[in-house]
């Protein structure tokens, strides 16, 4: 391909020769890169292995002190959310940029309902002295060490949070980003590549929805 | 070059299956929710951990793309899940069979933990004799 | 040879600190390493200086500690971990395939920007009462103690991402960005053990980062995960730990035994005996070096059926470790061996890392590692694994492509010179250990028993002619800035690998026009054979 011919040169940086293989490397990067948190959030779920395996009991009495009902919120709108940016995703390989924003803007709108719920959630907890350690004195749960169910729930809840909250920081970015017009089906890569983070985001969050909530 | 993904460029997933792979998550969701309410024992959690499998699968293989492209990127995601099920599965094989064969050895690690209740099914794996010193339970 | 090279343009302080080319980044890594590097050793020796003899008065018990956990702390993750990958790494690996620069150079500058912040972050710790837990940040202790953990740890976890961003560019440049005709067969073994470590680095380094944030937490909220008062367990700290720590090991030594694979073959003048081999042997250690964390916990109270099966898994290491000192020696075999300081420091590799490895299998074995636990045959093993393999690795590959970066050569004299001082200063610091160790001398205690003392006058005086070695190598590098560059050929030691065949040093692009890889990188007959 001769690139002179092309408006979007400057979206190829001049190591690579085409911007497939741009795409490919970004895509690998990125992949490389979601393994990382996976292995992060790993540590944490070897974590909750060891203390679940050595104390069932505190696991299954403290979970009834979760609502079923938040915990199904979340996981329906981290799927719409995921969703929503899929379709996206292939909207601007349509080049349909106005639904690619509007989709984006859903995606946002799900993931700000997580975390303001998250956020109820949490407060409720705190008010009854659901704490993490050595600032747990909620007394409703039976059994030695209760403390560890909420410990292990804030750090892991907490952890995925943070990654929500980064994550909508940069959906907005890249919304600033359509709206401008750098993205097209020529390219679209920092669309994609937060589209997987996206998703694994969500990956994770099927995972500790039924390890808190559900059978606690 | 390296050899490319013959298969990426041009390869736009109908819309359609975002949607329909999005409506399998919610019934499954749905699913697993009224089935933790039934009481199975330790059946909960063996369920529970096979619909959450099977929807983080959807997600993987539709959602991030990973039954079309690259077959590399398959490979590194199940690398991954590989090593995390080595550090939990090694780990935990050291902290359940602690103190089988020469308990004093593994006692002062549970020095100063509280003392289990008799009936908890982990009481016979804990030495007795050493954890009386830090019976200050928060609470019991 | 007057073209302009990636070192005249262009120009300022400010196009080096912005820049996001490979070699540049390289050369920022190699100054801010090398600055570590100078700090490290001036902690080491204080150590020793400080055991020259018992209740030395120079320093509190206190104030050891403290030092030997800068020491270690230092060494490991600002030095050892970033060194090679990160200097000659990022120099050689996208010359050596062919590429113009690194996949990701903004991810690669990044990099080197988190290991600064993570390490002025170590330092700070400093200001605030170092931390004195040794550099495995123990639990219980290091939750209780009232140095400043919270900052060291946090330093370390910043630096870790450092280590990460690094091997995820090099993962992906090697499968993207190699020349036409560089089949994976065809690159040199240095790219593949490239390779090996950023797996290591990527699938690890998470790992330590969550086991320090659960550090933090512990020490700020009292989770408990590590104290059994509060339903946790201290171990499984050494699990979390050492599941990175262990592959950590690999970070280090791997890269360095990718450099010997270079160098070897050049200097023998033989094509390297058994390419596959190799190649295959940097995947096999690091794929068992994810399978063996459990030895560094023997006598921690660890399960003994797991000890066992730890024990049996750290043995396995030894076979693709055996492979490639095999191949090296094969390679040796017969061939036109010149001693040139790149060579001497490969031999030396193979000297000290064959004890070194050796003395691992003492370790590793559960009746005789009861014995050495926490003694300074501990120290001596890994010293001779660190400091005489990855060290010497890093020093023959900086001696083996410093006229490729600088495009000027040292003096020959005074590099043997340092690198005899080295050697004798090395093996006089740490033999004597391994028989401390023996002897029953633990390691991280300010003072000792008088009868040890000949012993530790004798590693003392070694770390003093070991320090002078290596004022004198590093004073034989910086003094060969000042020659003139137009006297050196591209390739002074007639090597086969593709960055030999651009100038030295090479255009900001790396090469005048795209490279086309038709022959091995060792093939020295049809190399000859093509320029006739
Ligand atoms: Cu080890």
């Amino acid at each position: 391909m001769n690139m002179n011919d092309n408006p979007h040169t400057d979206a190829l940086q001049h190591h690579f020769a085409d911007m497939e293989q741009q795409r490919e490397s970004a895509k690998l990067g990125m992949w490389l890169f979601l393994i990382t948190e996976l292995l992060l959030f790993g540590g944490l779920f070897g974590f909750y292995t060891f203390y679940r395996a050595s104390n069932p009991e505190i696991f299954y009495n403290a979970h009834s002190t979760l609502d079923v009902k938040f915990g199904a919120l979340y996981t329906v709108v981290l799927i719409l959310s995921s969703i929503t940016f899929a379709l996206a995703i292939y909207h601007i390989r349509e080049n349909k940029r106005k639904q690619t924003l509007m989709l984006l803007g859903a995606t946002v709108l799900f993931g700000v309902i997580f975390l303001a719920v998250k956020g109820f959630e949490w407060a409720h907890h705190i008010h009854l002295g659901q704490l993490p350690g050595k600032y747990y004195t909620f007394t409703g749960i039976q059994g030695t060490n209760p403390h560890i169910f909420y410990s292990a729930y804030y750090m892991m809840t907490g952890l995925h949070s943070l990654h929500v909250l980064g994550g909508l920081a940069v959906i907005l970015w890249l919304m600033v980003r359509t709206r401008r017009g750098d993205f097209s089906s020529y390219y679209f890569v920092p669309l994609e590549m937060t589209g997987l983070y996206w998703h694994l985001v969500d990956m994770i969050w099927i995972y500790l929805f039924p390890l808190f909530y559900l059978v606690g | 070059m390296a050899v490319h993904a013959d298969n990426s460029k041009g390869h736009s997933i109908p819309s359609k299956v975002y949607l329909r792979v999005g409506a399998a998550l919610l019934i499954l969701t749905a699913i697993t929710v009224a089935v933790a309410q039934i009481p199975l024992g330790g059946f909960n959690l063996v369920v529970a951990m096979i619909i959450a499998t099977a929807k983080a699968t959807l997600v993987a293989l539709f959602f991030m793309h990973l039954k079309y492209d690259n077959r590399l990127y398959l490979l590194i995601f199940v690398i991954a899940l590989a090593t995390l099920a080595v550090f939990i599965i090694l780990t935990l094989f050291d902290t359940l069979n602690r103190g089988r064969i020469l308990p004093e050895v593994a006692a002062p690690i549970r020095s100063e933990a509280v003392i289990y209740p008799l009936d908890s099914a982990r009481s016979g794996a804990i030495p007795t004799e050493d954890t009386s010193s830090g019976s200050n339970a928060p609470e019991h | 040879m007057q073209e302009s090279s990636y070192l005249d343009q262009p120009r300022g302080l400010k196009s080096w600190l912005l820049t996001l080319d490979h070699k540049r980044i390289a050369i920022l890594y190699l100054i801010a390493v090398a600055i570590y590097f100078l700090a490290g050793s001036v902690f080491a020796l204080l150590i020793r200086t400080i055991l020259a003899r018992p209740e030395n008065p120079l320093v509190t018990a206190q104030h050891y500690n403290q030092i030997f956990t800068l020491h270690g702390a230092i060494m490991i993750f600002l030095f050892i971990i970033p060194a090679t990958p990160a200097i000659l790494g990022n120099f050689a690996l996208p010359l050596m395939i062919g590429a113009r620069d690194v996949a990701f150079p903004r991810l690669n500058l990044a990099s080197w920007y988190t290991y600064i912040i993570g390490s002025l972050v170590i330092l700070y710790s400093l200001h605030s009462g170092a931390a004195d837990t040794g550099w495995t940040f123990y639990t219980p202790y290091s939750t209780q103690s009232n140095s400043s953990v919270i900052t060291t740890t946090l330093g370390v976890f910043i630096a870790g991402f450092s280590s990460v961003f690094t091997g995820i560019n090099f993962i992906a440049t090697v499968h993207k960005l190699r020349a036409p005709g560089m089949t994976w067969f065809k690159m040199p073994l240095f790219v593949w053990s490239l390779y090996a470590t950023s797996i290591i680095q990527v699938l690890a380094t998470p790992v330590l980062a969550i086991t320090l944030v659960l550090l933090i937490l512990e020490r700020v909220f009292g989770v408990g995960i590590f104290d059994p008062k509060m339903g946790g367990d201290p171990v499984l700290f050494q699990h979390f730990f050492w599941f990175y720590s262990h592959p950590a090991v690999y970070i280090m030594i791997l890269p360095a035994m990718g450099v010997i694979s270079e160098l070897i073959p050049v200097f023998a003048r033989r094509k390297i005996f058994g390419y596959s081999a190799i190649a295959f042997s940097s995947l096999a250690i690091a794929f068992l070096s994810f399978l063996v964390w459990g030895h560094h916990m023997f006598v921690s109270g660890e399960a003994e059926i797991a000890s066992v099966i730890f024990s049996l898994l750290t043995f396995l290491v030894a076979i693709p470790s055996g492979v490639k000192i095999f191949n090296w020696t094969a390679t040796l075999y017969k061939g036109r061996i010149s001693f040139d300081p790149p060579m001497v420091y490969a031999l030396m590799f193979l000297f000290l890392f064959a004890i070194g490895g050796l003395t691992g299998l003492f370790l590793g074995a559960l009746a005789s590692d009861v014995h050495v636990s926490d003694t300074y045959f501990v120290v001596a093993h890994f010293h001779y694994v660190m400091m005489g393999g990855a060290m010497m690795g890093l020093l023959g590959g900086l001696h083996f492509w410093w006229p490729k970066i600088f495009g000027r050569m040292y003096s020959r004299f005074w590099s043997l010179t340092a690198a005899v001082l080295v050697f004798i200063g090395f093996n006089l610091t740490f033999f004597p250990q391994f028989i401390l160790g023996m002897k029953g001398m633990p390691r991280r205690y300010y003072t000792y028993l008088p009868q040890y003392k000949p012993l530790n006058v004798l590693s003392t005086v070694g770390a003093y002619v070991l320090g002078v070695g290596l004022v004198v190598l590093v004073w034989c590098l910086l003094a060969s800035l000042k020659r003139k560059r137009q006297t050196l050929s591209n390739n002074p030691w007639n090597a086969g690998t593709l960055e030999w065949t651009t100038t030295s040093p090479p255009p900001t692009q790396n090469f005048k026009t795209q490279p086309v890889v038709k022959h091995g990188p060792y093939d020295y007959e049809e190399m000859v054979a093509e320029r006739t």
